[in-house]
């Protein structure tokens, strides 16, 4: 019985009870339905033994769109509790444990795999690339990043959400104020995702060294692949750092440990330091493959070349460095003295330096140019005054004397949405309706694209901006309530009507997907935005092998000058190609990791020792394996191609 | 010139956000005022970054939307200019070194004793947080509070902070700014008040299951009346002894609660952990054993 009652909740409540039905039914409704249209071996040959990059970008999108939905839920349940002063809709415990995960989630299971869908989707395109420098890593990334999403996802219905915050500070995520295995799950299913991260970050490193077409020297490369190399270098640099803190944190909770206590020479402190070492680069991680795809998408439909391209390559790389060293503006109020928080508050505000310049080149691209208001542009142009003032907010928070009075307020809560929502979420949804024709051959609808657009941006400002006003009024974060007399109620009430209206405009998505599925029209060709770079010129859909002819580039809008300015694209004759065998293991053995990590997190030794040994089999079985992939013949490639442009 | 500015912005900030001046934007001291100048001069100066960007975005997509132009209109090609770029970098640059220098100074400012009280000897008084609760120990007067702070105006406070527990953060807004309390070191926060008054207290810094409720109230008077309530608090309270101690360590929300006495005495504050001054660690065997033992 003891042995059973670990994996209970400890604070079940009818909506958990809910959830666990809603999860079984789902479950049973999944497998009846392979069964019953016999699509067991479809699902296993094209999708869960793929290497094919853009299959899967489809599936990190399709994962980060259900993620984005499960932490949409936290985010509303948690304004509806703060909606009204001494509301009694969650318990201290049950709003601890939501505002834990609405974080994880939206950081590590949501915005990463949604920048890994578009940086596995396009870069091999946009770089004329056949696929990633190593499919099976790839795949590999995908699948660890999907099961520590699933093992951080059962926590709410086996043993409990994690409840310590997704910053998950030391001592209060130690064994002694935090007995549930939660934070358990926190260290074990971020520490599986973040090794996929990771080897994302080293696979796309090299296919961008390494594969791109001839003629596409680095200053030759379409802003979104400038984008993730820088991007994936932060990544190689700073993910390790995760690593070790949560190896480390891993050890303090199961093995008694002593590097985060505060007693027996351990320091606290240290896990600040190391989880901001990584958590502050992690938020460049995400917003600059948001600016590359902005990039992408203003230059698009402005109809002219991106300003400043030097200096947009030069910012960002400015960005990656100081990302790096500006993490104690996270605690300034940690007691280090006035010499350190100077330092740290100015190598934060310099960052805002590269930052305008990037703003005023996108405003510069649309000077003089004709622009044209798809939704992607609208996502664009919304973002820039709405991230404006995220980043001068930004500033403010820099000034380390005055962020003695915004630190741990709503202040600095509506700061970081205001950055996130509109930098990383909008650019997300920009690049989906930009991207979804060359994904799924049809478009999106631009009638129910455009209301979610409104939805989103006014719901947006009036659910964040009031917290800049209650956050110098001393409301802190993290409170599940407040009295009346404190004096927030009317703001949060708005919050809350704004939460409402932003979830309104994330069904509307989900709507617009089956509107366009059922409505859309399928024959819009390769190019139906009027596009500039590599990726719009091949057909749509995208064969597996990306390009016939390896494309020849002379600039870094390659496919405008093949329209233009009569650029050959593509001089060469159609050639074998050599292509990657699809492989179950990486599903295999991230499966079980999934094990391991579920005997980790409860203790259950020896199912943790079998799978740590069967992971290894798994690497073993690679490193003796011999496969050298097969060709395409001409034949093929020649039927694929006619198919195609009947199609078109 | 400087002052004129700072009171339109701050009329502005009070209209937007109605009549009741917020919190920190409110001091009543010299620490916070100090803040919330610096952040009324960041809004203002902000604000002005702000509407250039809204005004050449508005401009430019009127003056630019396809709607306009000609169908055969084709945008050129334009690489980017040298002067341009540089204005775009040296403004900023510019701001950013502005506000480098406010920052710096200020670290300095608030990291230190008031100046307006320099002359003044310091009121110390050692906050430390427990589950969730505040204990505010009062060594010279030998007395100690849970839950409720009770200082003098026009001294400076100096705020000995440490926990019994998870990191929590000391914060009182319109006194200043807050910072952090932690088992293994103290920190000092300098504080004072400017004008007698009752404020909010809390701690800012998550800390688990009763972290809302982890507020506490402060009083200040003037330095004639704290003397006489600390007459009064000889006179009535009770001592406070270590069990006593430890039984209001234990995890829950309490009311406000005066002793005669401090926990100093039997639990002293952590003071010399992580010492800045480079002195080393004391950490002799014995005393760890016991701060062992009492955490079981």
């Amino acid at each position: 019985m003891e042995f059973l009652e670990r994996f209970a909740v400890p604070n079940p409540s009818l909506a958990i009870y809910a959830s666990m039905v809603a999860i079984g039914l789902t479950l049973i409704a999944i497998i009846a339905g392979l069964t019953y249209f016999k699509k067991w071996g479809y699902l296993w040959r094209e999708w869960l033994t793929t290497v094919d990059h853009k299959r899967i970008g489809i599936m990190y999108l399709i994962s980060a769109l259900i993620m984005l939905f499960r932490g949409g839920v936290d985010a509303i349940m948690m304004r509806a509790q703060l909606a009204v002063p001494d509301n009694k809709l969650l318990d201290a415990q049950h709003y601890n444990e939501i505002f834990t995960t609405h974080g994880v989630i939206m950081l590590i299971f949501m915005a990463m795999p949604f920048i890994f869908a578009f940086m596995n989707f396009l870069v091999p395109l946009q770089i004329g690339a056949r696929d990633v420098a190593f499919p099976r890593l790839n795949a590999l990334s995908f699948w660890l990043f999907f099961f520590g999403a699933m093992l951080f996802n059962i926590s709410f219905v086996v043993g409990g959400s994690p409840d310590a915050g997704w910053t998950s500070y030391f001592p209060l995520a130690g064994n002694e104020f935090s007995p549930s295995v939660g934070t358990n799950y926190y260290m074990i299913a971020i520490q599986i995702s973040g090794l996929g991260s990771l080897m994302t970050g080293i696979n796309m490193i090299t296919t961008i060294l390494k594969m791109r077409a001839p003629g596409m020297t680095l200053m030759k490369m379409p802003m979104f692949t400038w984008a993730t190399l820088v991007t994936n270098l932060i990544i190689v640099t700073v993910f390790p750092v995760l690593t070790v803190a949560l190896v480390m944190g891993t050890m303090d909770r199961l093995f008694g440990t002593n590097f985060f206590s505060s007693t027996n020479g351990g320091m606290d402190m240290l896990w600040a330091n190391l989880f901001w070492v990584w958590g502050h680069p992690e938020v460049y991680i995400l917003i600059l493959p948001a600016f590359g795809l902005y990039s992408e998408i203003i230059s698009t439909f402005a109809g002219r070349n991106l300003y400043g391209y030097k200096s947009m390559v030069a910012s960002m790389v400015i960005i990656s460095g100081l990302s790096c060293v500006v993490w104690a503006h996270h605690f300034f109020t940690m007691g280090q003295g006035a010499l350190a928080n100077s330092f740290f508050s100015i190598t934060t505000m310099m960052i805002s330096v590269p930052t305008g310049v990037k703003i005023f080149n996108w405003l510069f691209t649309m000077w003089r140019g004709k622009i044209r208001f798809t939704v992607p542009m609208l996502y664009s142009i919304g973002f820039i005054p709405l991230f404006v003032l995220g980043g001068v907010t930004g500033v403010m928070l820099a000034m380390s004397a005055a962020d003695y009075q915004y630190h741990n307020t709503m202040f600095l809560v509506a700061h970081f949405h205001n950055t996130i929502i509109p930098g990383v979420v909008f650019a997300m949804l920009a690049g989906l309706t930009f991207y979804w024709p060359k994904m799924f051959g049809f478009m999106l609808n631009e009638r129910i694209g455009k209301w979610t657009f409104w939805l989103l941006t006014v719901g947006f400002c009036l659910a964040f901006l009031p917290m800049y006003v209650t956050g110098l009024d001393g409301q802190a974060r993290r409170m599940y309530t407040y009295s009346a007399a404190a004096g927030f109620s009317t703001l949060n009430m708005v919050s809350f009507v704004g939460a409402m209206i932003m979830a309104v405009g994330f069904v509307l998505i989900v709507y617009n997907v089956y509107h366009s599925v059922r409505y859309a029209p399928r024959n819009i060709g390769a190019d139906p935005w009027d596009a500039r770079s590599l990726e719009w010129a091949t057909h749509t859909p995208v064969p597996e092998y990306n390009f016939a002819v390896q494309p020849h580039v002379a600039s870094s809008q390659a496919f405008w000058d093949a329209k233009k300015n009569g650029h050959v694209l593509f001089p060469g004759k159609v050639e074998k190609i050599h292509m990657p065998n699809n492989s179950g293991v990486p599903f295999i053995m991230s499966a079980i990791f999934f094990v391991w990590g579920f005997s980790m997190i409860f203790s259950l030794w020896i199912p943790a020792i079998i799978s740590t040994i069967a992971i290894f089999a798994c690497m073993a079985h690679r490193s003796f394996e011999k496969d050298h992939g097969r060709y395409i013949s001409v034949a093929e490639i020649e039927e694929t191609e006619t198919k195609l442009r009947g199609a078109n | 010139m400087k002052r004129l500015f700072l009171a339109f912005v701050f009329t502005i900030v009070t209209v937007l956000t109605g009549c009741e001046p917020l919190k920190v934007l409110d001091p009543k001291g010299p620490q916070a005022e100090r803040q919330a100048h610096d952040i009324l001069i960041s809004i203002g100066i902000m604000s002005f970054i702000v509407i250039v960007v809204f005004t050449i975005l508005i401009y430019v997509l009127f003056k630019y939307r396809a709607s306009k132009q000609s169908p055969d209109y084709e945008p050129p090609h334009i690489e980017g200019n040298k002067w341009v770029e540089a204005l775009c970098v040296g403004i900023p640059v510019i701001i950013v070194t502005y506000f480098s220098f406010v920052s710096v100074q200020s670290n300095y400012i608030v990291e230190a004793k008031p100046k307006a009280y320099e002359d003044k000897e310091p009121l110390v008084i050692y906050a430390s947080s427990s589950n969730w609760k505040w204990h505010f120990s009062y060594p010279e007067e030998d007395i100690e509070t849970v839950n409720y702070l009770y200082i003098p105006t026009d001294r400076p406070i100096e705020f000995k902070l440490y926990s019994y527990g998870p990191i929590t953060s000391f914060w009182i807004p319109q006194l200043g700014g807050q910072k952090y309390a932690m088992a293994d070191m103290v920190t000092t926060l300098h504080l004072a008040a400017d004008e007698p008054g009752e404020m909010i207290g809390r701690n800012a810094n998550f800390s688990g299951k009763g972290f809302a409720e982890n507020m506490f109230n402060v009083t200040a008077v003037p330095e004639k009346d704290f003397d006489k309530w600390v007459k009064d608090v000889k006179q009535t309270a009770k001592p406070l002894t270590e069990k006593k101690f430890n039984e209001l360590l234990k995890p829950g929300h309490l009311g406000q609660m005066t002793f005669t006495g401090t926990h100093l005495d039997f639990k002293p504050a952590p003071e010399h952990n992580h010492s800045a001054s480079g002195k080393p660690v004391d950490c002799n065997a014995e005393e760890l054993l016991q701060k062992n033992n009492n955490q079981k």
